[in-house]
């Protein structure tokens, strides 16, 4: 049995995954100039998927939590290519870089969506790991709100863990 | 096409080159870009050198772009100089402080070069080339 409190939650929950969707895909077209960003199969991407670039952004204050967004070194550099409008190897320096202002964005156009979200928590600034060898782990209690894009046919992971 | 000496600062060079193209898809002709990753290497940019158009991100380290538009009434050559700001604090109270300390513009990322446009050109208005 669910409680009030339980069903609130997970209401709030699908209505912030659709608008963590919608504020990814803006990004992704505005920015990355990439139209087509259909949602990919979380389990058959996950499964082959190693994540060799992990951008992440702090929120704080009313809304605290982490936003990831993860892809593999490719996809890391076809999205720095297609923002800085070079060819892939002129951007494989930039890839870190494009992707933590993706997460970036990303954070800032969840939070601004949100009503009153913009005022209630403040962004960190992007932190990127590069290398798939680790593993995050958080002590709080969260709730993740996870989206698995396929970005031109490869795996691209938007993540936002909110504290309960 | 307007010729200007622009100053963008973002701690990301991703942003900042964005940005450079934007201004250039606008029109304008950069006769000499000049950028800085926060406020303070931008202040002491603008000890040495001129600028026409300041473009500002807020969340950088160091010093942020909302304490750099208000330390920049102090600089003496740049006092004057028009601030947009490009940044991803889309809140109200950000907007309000910015414009406030100064800024004459407020972009929210992600944006198009359109945007970058329509708050830069009116702000170069009675210029000269």
């Amino acid at each position: 049995m669910t409680t009030i409190h339980q069903e609130r939650a997970s209401w709030a929950c699908r209505e912030w995954l659709q608008v963590l969707e919608t504020a990814s895909r803006e990004v992704l077209q505005t920015m990355v100039h990439t139209e087509e960003v259909p949602l990919g199969a979380k389990s058959s991407a996950a499964a082959e998927f190693t994540a060799e670039f992990t951008a992440m952004i702090g929120l704080a204050g009313q809304i605290r939590g982490v936003l990831t967004v993860r892809c593999g070194r490719e996809t890391a550099t076809l999205i720095a290519a297609l923002m800085l409008d070079l060819n892939p190897e002129q951007a494989a320096g930039h890839a870190w870089d494009a992707l933590g202002e993706v997460a970036n964005m990303i954070a800032g156009n969840f939070k601004n969506k949100l009503h009153g979200g913009s005022d209630a928590c403040m962004l960190s600034i992007p932190t990127v790991i590069t290398g798939g060898d680790y593993m995050l782990r958080s002590p709080a209690d969260t709730l993740p709100l996870d989206l698995w894009f396929s970005f031109r046919g490869q795996p691209l992971s938007v993540m936002l863990e909110v504290q309960r | 096409m307007k010729s200007v000496r622009a100053l963008i600062i973002d701690d990301s060079s991703v942003m900042r080159k964005i940005v450079e193209r934007a201004l250039r898809q606008a029109g304008l002709q950069l006769s000499e870009l000049n950028e800085a990753g926060n406020g303070v290497e931008a202040l002491a940019l603008l000890d040495r050198t001129a600028v026409d158009l300041i473009l500002c991100d807020i969340n950088m380290p160091v010093m942020d772009g909302l304490e750099f538009v208000k330390r920049l009434k102090g600089v003496a050559n740049a006092k004057d100089v028009p601030v947009v700001m490009i940044t991803t604090e889309g809140s109200e109270s950000h907007v309000v402080q910015a414009l406030s300390n100064g800024a004459r513009g407020y972009i929210r990322k992600p944006f198009t070069p359109d945007q970058v446009k329509e708050h830069v050109l009116p702000l170069l208005e009675g210029r000269g080339n």
